[in-house]
Parts: structure tokens; C-alpha cells; sequence
């Protein structure tokens, strides 16, 4: 199902969310531009349209994480859809411990500079001034990443006052239209990155699509009160869950992370429902980095075909993938999906 | 009629979405495929090439790139947004980048430059006046612009932007369409005239 159906009821969530004037008026003091006004001829930018539409475009396609420009470049011939730039990949943020913050504005101008396609990067969640770096330098897409240390514990940064999209993890479906209404214009499940395991993201994204076709049986039954309640449960707008209802589907492209590391992996999770994949450690912390990125992106475009998949699967062989983690061996404190909830 | 979404990578289910549309307006039994490989091109009376990474659907089509090509000439009618207006063009170049040497068709008499207008930052939204749909509104994302037409190509839409001047947002040629901008976003005006045109051709 379209996006282009959610834009309507976003763009009215969006103009609430603007006309909280109090909000506004302290977000002013401290410099933000909002709402951002119409150029002389008429050119808008920063919209829901502009904002929801972006991540359609990367629909059937590949997010890879890199953190040089050498690996970017790699991505790019690879036929990846998008880069995110990081300082260390999560399976290294994993083994490093201590703080991890936003990659190098050196690192990801320099990238920006060598590739045609999107370029990301992640912020840690609630961080509000390396978002807001973020869009100065011009970064295409945000990560308001658990991958990095959390600096806010109880809120999520407020979306809407930026013109750059965001994606936010989730785990279950009130996770994913809590970050939407904070104006999230892309969702993927968090998984537990930086394992090579993808049992997490397939748990999420289970969870995910059993609420959401729960709510949709609901609606067509005429089930009104059990919208309600799933509203008031998530603490989210009644309008937001009525909309997942109808389209059977979140109202933001969902792709799949946490754990991808191979072409079956990304076959699997578009098999799940996902509209694409980010791999993280899964390529550059392999062996055969190169010809892993192409079979990735071969096996998530034709996951339906299955002489396809065989085919990106052959491009790999399993003693060169990364070594992964089994999730049932980390500690509870060391699980990165229950930060930011 | 059997329409066709290339659908390799990019928005496939916003193109369906506007074919389908488009046959409930003008009361045509529409069937739309997604077109993955190159056998599938027999039989379709219109095509979309989608928005999404221009150097992503180049790659994950070059095996048939030739067939696509040849049907595309050969006066299928085709719609390319965005990406796949690029697709389309005979010359492409990218605006940071310069020469990207990427896997094109190479079909339209157009020269476009790829991110001509900026980043997603500066990605924007604008009614734009276009011959024949009159105005539409017109969503640009991390758009190309058409900067030269030449041939047989004709600009059917312009628009003024801050930073890129007077450019083409979309051009014509014979039964090919290519926009700068994504239409199957906000309307099926397109769709619906690619369904005229396959109508008129059968």
C-alpha cells in the first residue's frame, strides 16, 4: 500500500504538534527556525510530502553502515540506496563500551562529497544539537539511534521542528507510533544491533505486523473501543492508530535492522513485511565486504524470486561472514534495544 | 490493459497505486505488474520507471538494460519520475559528484543533473504548471533537473527555484514522459494520460 495515503492525516498531525505555541516560542529562544517560512516563489520545503516521500523512494533498497569513505564508495557500486555514517560499526561499539556519540561531521562532510546517494548518520537519542548539526551539514537522513548512548532517558527529540526526515528503531507497534507522532518519517525495528544475529529484528518485526493486522481485523469489524484502548495504551492519537488500521501497514516505510548479515537474512525480513534493509556490521565486519553489499542488495530487491536469493547467496560464502552473537549470551545491560522506549 | 511498474528498486507501490487510480477514473480494467526481468516487457501496453537511487536500479536492471531499452524506443508509452527520468536521459551528471558514469538508458533527447537543487534538506514540494495536466502539485525530493532539451524532446513544465535558476521539471518525447518531480505522490494525471496514449495505440 501507497505512503501517499498517510500524508493527509500526518500533515494535520504535524500542524497540531506546530501549533503548540508554547513549545514553539522555546524552541525559537533557542534558535531553531520553525515554522520554516515559504520562500518568494512558492517553493516549500521541510513538508510531510517531502519528509514521508523521501524514504518511499529507498523502498526494495539497501541502507549500509560505513565509516570512511572507501566503504561508502564500495556501498554506492554495490547499488546500496543509502550510507550511514558511523564511527565505529555497532558490533565495534559493542566490544569498545564507554559513550558512544555521533560520527565525525569531518568524516561524513567528506563522504557527502564522494557519492551521489543518500548519506546518514545516526544522533543519540534526545540529543537535539547533534540532530541539529546533523541538518546543518546536510545530512539526508537521521538515526535517533539506541545504537548510541541515550542523553535524554524519558523523551525522544520533537521531529517536527526539523526539515530533515528521521528513522527511529522500534521493537513492538506502540514503540513505532510513539516515534511517529514525534514526527518520525521512517521506522525500522531495532533488533540487537551489531550481533550478526537477525532473531531480534524477526521478533520485532512479528510483533509489529501481528498488532497491526490485529487492529486492522478490529477496524473492519467495527471494533471502534479497541482502537480506543490501543490508543490510550500507547499514549498516542487515536487518529494515528485508526490510520495503521486502514492502510494494514505503518503509515512511514518500515525497513528492517539489527542483525542482518547475509542475503537470506535480507530475504527473510522483506519476506516479514520489511520495505527495506540497513545492515550494519553485517558487511563491513565480513570478509568479503564487496561482494557481500551486492548480494544483499540482489537478494533484498528479488527476495520474491527465490532463483534470485540463490543466486545472491552463492555470490557469499558462509566461513566469510561476520562471527556473530548469540543474544541469549548478553547480559540484560547489554542489550542496546530496550534503550529509548 | 497491462501496465508495468519497473520494480527493481524505488516508490512501485505509489506507481501501482496511481495506475490503478488512473483506470478507475477513466473506467479501464487495469492490471499492473511488477516488472523485475527483462521477459516480462512482452506484452505491457504502458510503463513507470519509479522514483528511488538512479545508480541502484541501473545496476539491479543492467542484465536487460538492452530490452528495456528497445521497448522503451520502440514507442512503449513510459513514464519516468525522478530516478527514472534520469534513467531515461542521454546525458546524466551529478551535481557534487560531476561525472557518474552510472548504467543508463539513454532513451530521451534530455541532459539532466542529478541532486541539482541540494540535499533531502532542501528536497521541496511546489504547484507547477505542466502542458496538457495544467497544475499539479509537484513533490521534488533529492530531485535531477532537466537542464538541456534537445531533439525530439520538448520541456512541457518549468519551474524558478532560489538556487538552480530557470529550469525544465518535465519534458516529452514521442510516448515518453520524464519529470524531475514524483506525480504518482499527489496524482494519477499522469498515469491516466500513459493510459490514453497505450489506449490509443492498441
Amino acid at each position: 500500500m501507497s505512503v501517499a495515503n498517510g500524508f493527509e492525516y500526518l500533515e494535520r498531525l504535524r500542524d497540531f504538534f506546530y501549533s503548540l505555541a508554547e513549545l514553539r516560542d522555546r524552541l525559537k529562544e533557542r534558535g531553531f527556525k520553525w515554522p520554516r517560512p515559504y520562500s518568494a516563489d512558492g517553493v516549500r520545503t521541510g513538508t510531510v510530502k517531502v519528509k514521508v516521500g523521501f524514504p518511499a523512494m529507498l523502498r526494495n533498497g539497501v541502507i549500509m553502515d560505513v565509516t570512511n569513505v572507501e566503504q561508502a564508495q564500495i556501498a554506492e557500486d554495490a547499488g546500496a540506496v543509502g550510507v550511514m555514517v558511523l564511527d565505529k560499526l555497532p558490533y565495534d561499539v559493542r566490544k569498545a563500551g564507554g559513550v558512544a556519540r555521533m560520527a565525525d561531521l569531518k568524516v561524513i562532510e567528506e563522504v557527502m562529497s564522494h557519492i551521489t546517494i543518500p548519506v546518514s548518520a545516526k544522533v543519540r537519542i534526545g540529543h537535539y544539537y547533534e540532530a541539529f548539526l546533523l541538518e546543518e551539514a546536510g545530512v539526508d537522513l537521521i538515526d535517533e539511534s539506541e545504537v548510541l548512548t541515550p542523553v535524554d532517558e524519558q523523551h525522544h527529540i520533537n521531529k517536527w521542528v526539523f526539515s530533515v526526515p528521521f528513522v527511529n528503531g522500534c521493537r513492538e507497534l506502540c514503540e513505532a507510533l510513539r516515534r511517529i507522532s514525534e514526527g518520525a518519517s521512517m521506522i525500522r525495528s531495532k533488533g540487537e544491533a551489531g550481533t550478526g544475529n537477525v532473531a531480534e529484528a524477526v521478533k520485532h518485526f512479528k510483533t509489529l505486523y501481528t498488532a497491526i493486522n490485529e487492529l486492522n481485523a478490529a477496524r473492519r469489524a467495527g471494533e471502534e473501543e479497541r482502537l480506543r484502548d490501543y490508543a490510550r495504551q500507547c499514549q498516542v492519537p487515536l487518529e494515528l492508530v485508526a490510520l495503521t488500521a486502514e492502510m494494514g501497514r505503518l503509515p512511514v516505510i518500515t525497513f528492517a535492522a539489527g542483525g542482518i548479515a547475509t542475503p537470506a537474512d535480507a530475504a527473510l525480513m522483506m519476506w516479514l513485511g520489511a520495505d527495506g534493509i540497513f545492515v550494519g556490521s553485517g558487511i563491513f565486519k565480513s570478509q568479503d565486504p564487496k561482494e557481500r553489499a551486492e548480494a544483499i542488495v540482489l537478494a533484498t530487491a528479488r527476495w520474491d524470486d527465490p532463483e534470485a536469493v540463490v543466486e545472491a547467496q552463492r555470490m557469499v560464502s558462509e566461513r566469510t561472514a561476520m562471527a556473530g552473537i548469540d543474544v541469549k549470551t548478553l547480559k540484560p545491560e547489554e542489550l542496546l534495544q530496550t534503550r529509548g522506549v | 490493459m497491462k501496465v508495468g511498474v519497473l520494480a527493481l528498486q524505488g516508490d512501485v507501490e505509489e506507481h501501482e497505486q496511481a495506475f490503478r487510480k488512473a483506470g478507475e477514473e477513466l473506467g479501464v480494467g487495469v492490471d499492473v505488474v511488477k516488472v523485475k526481468e527483462g521477459r516480462q516487457l512482452g506484452d505491457l501496453k504502458a510503463l513507470a520507471i519509479p522514483g528511488g537511487e538512479s545508480t541502484a536500479i541501473g545496476l539491479l536492471a543492467r542484465r536487460y538494460l538492452e530490452k528495456l531499452r528497445d521497448a522503451v524506443a520502440g514507442g512503449l508509452p513510459t513514464l519516468g519520475t525522478c530516478a527514472g527520468a534520469i534513467l531515461m536521459a542521454k546525458e546524466v551528471r551529478d551535481s557534487a559528484v560531476g561525472e557518474t558514469g552510472q548504467p543508463i538508458l539513454g532513451v530521451m533527447d534530455i541532459a539532466v543533473v542529478r541532486n541539482a537543487f541540494g540535499r533531502q534538506r532542501d528536497s521541496f514540494e511546489l504547484d507547477v504548471e505542466v502542458e496538457r495536466f495544467g497544475t499539479l502539485r509537484a513533490v521534488f525530493i533529492r530531485a535531477p533537473a532537466i537542464v538541456r532539451v534537445w531533439g525530439g524532446a520538448r520541456p512541457i513544465a518549468r519551474l524558478k527555484h532560489p538556487r538552480a535558476g530557470e529550469v525544465v521539471a518535465a519534458a516529452q518525447e514521442d510516448s515518453m514522459l520524464a519529470t524531475a518531480f514524483h506525480p504518482e505522490l499527489t496524482t494519477a494525471a499522469m498515469h491516466k494520460y500513459l493510459l490514453e496514449l497505450a489506449r490509443g495505440r492498441a
